[in-house]
């Protein structure tokens, strides 16, 4: 699986990508995973109203199946135009 | 429709001049251009950061759907990435159609929705420091008006 961060959660985490193969199989366990991991992913997400989720590059949410092969994308709200 | 997503500056002039380009059915064209702007003259600069790939998909869907919900005869979407001062352009939208309402209701509708579901993100380099744009509340009610037709 492929993790993916942009703006401000790219910066706290402080890598743009990253490869992932834990036992994750949804959005919200693998975000219990990184948080629980290391204090970048905590700070990143900790108000995670303020962050959203793709998975292969389509907006979804928290209760999103992931699994081997998908690109998994967390960024703030999107400010285009 | 077209989709032009780039980090170089773009010529509005010529690409209305080519919506309209050997067509007789048009009669309305409308066109919103976006510019990066420092009222309190303190802006250094303003870099978008992108999602490549989904960033094209989704003004393809944008596009498209306003194409299909105002039966316009074609709709431009172009969107820089990048580091641009003051003064320049960030992005323009452009509808036509045969009558004005669907024109301008086409453009209104393309900018509303990729305010808030394009995946661009506006940093701000002010002479105090930098910071990441947030999201205006605003933005997403303006998307949210469309709701009822679409």
């Amino acid at each position: 699986m492929k993790l993916v961060y942009f703006a401000w959660v790219r910066e706290r985490i402080g890598v743009p990508q990253e490869a992932y193969d834990g036992a994750a199989r949804d959005v919200s366990g693998l975000l219990a995973e990184l948080t629980a991991r290391d204090a970048r992913y905590a700070a990143a997400f900790s108000d995670m109203s303020a962050v959203r989720v793709a998975v292969n590059q389509e907006l979804t949410d928290l209760d999103a199946a992931i699994g081997p092969g998908d690109e998994v994308a967390f960024f703030p709200p999107m400010t285009g135009g | 429709m077209r989709i032009v997503v780039q980090a170089c500056d773009f010529d509005a002039g010529a690409l209305l001049e080519a919506m309209r380009d050997g067509r007789r059915d048009i009669g309305a064209l409308v066109s919103f251009t976006g510019i990066v702007r420092d009222t309190a003259g303190d802006l250094l600069d303003m870099t978008l950061e992108h999602y490549p790939g989904m960033t094209e998909t989704a003004l393809e869907e944008i596009a498209a759907r306003a194409m299909e919900t105002f039966g316009l005869l074609d709709a431009l979407i172009v969107h820089r990435f990048g580091t641009m001062k003051p003064g320049e352009q960030i992005m323009m939208v452009a509808a036509s159609a045969p009558h004005r309402q669907a024109a301008f209701d086409g453009a209104n509708y393309m900018m509303d929705f990729l305010k808030s579901r394009a995946p661009f993100w506006k940093s701000e380099r002010r002479v105090d420091g930098a910071r990441w744009v947030a999201a205006r509340d605003d933005d997403e009610i303006a998307r949210d008006r469309w709701s009822a037709r679409s």
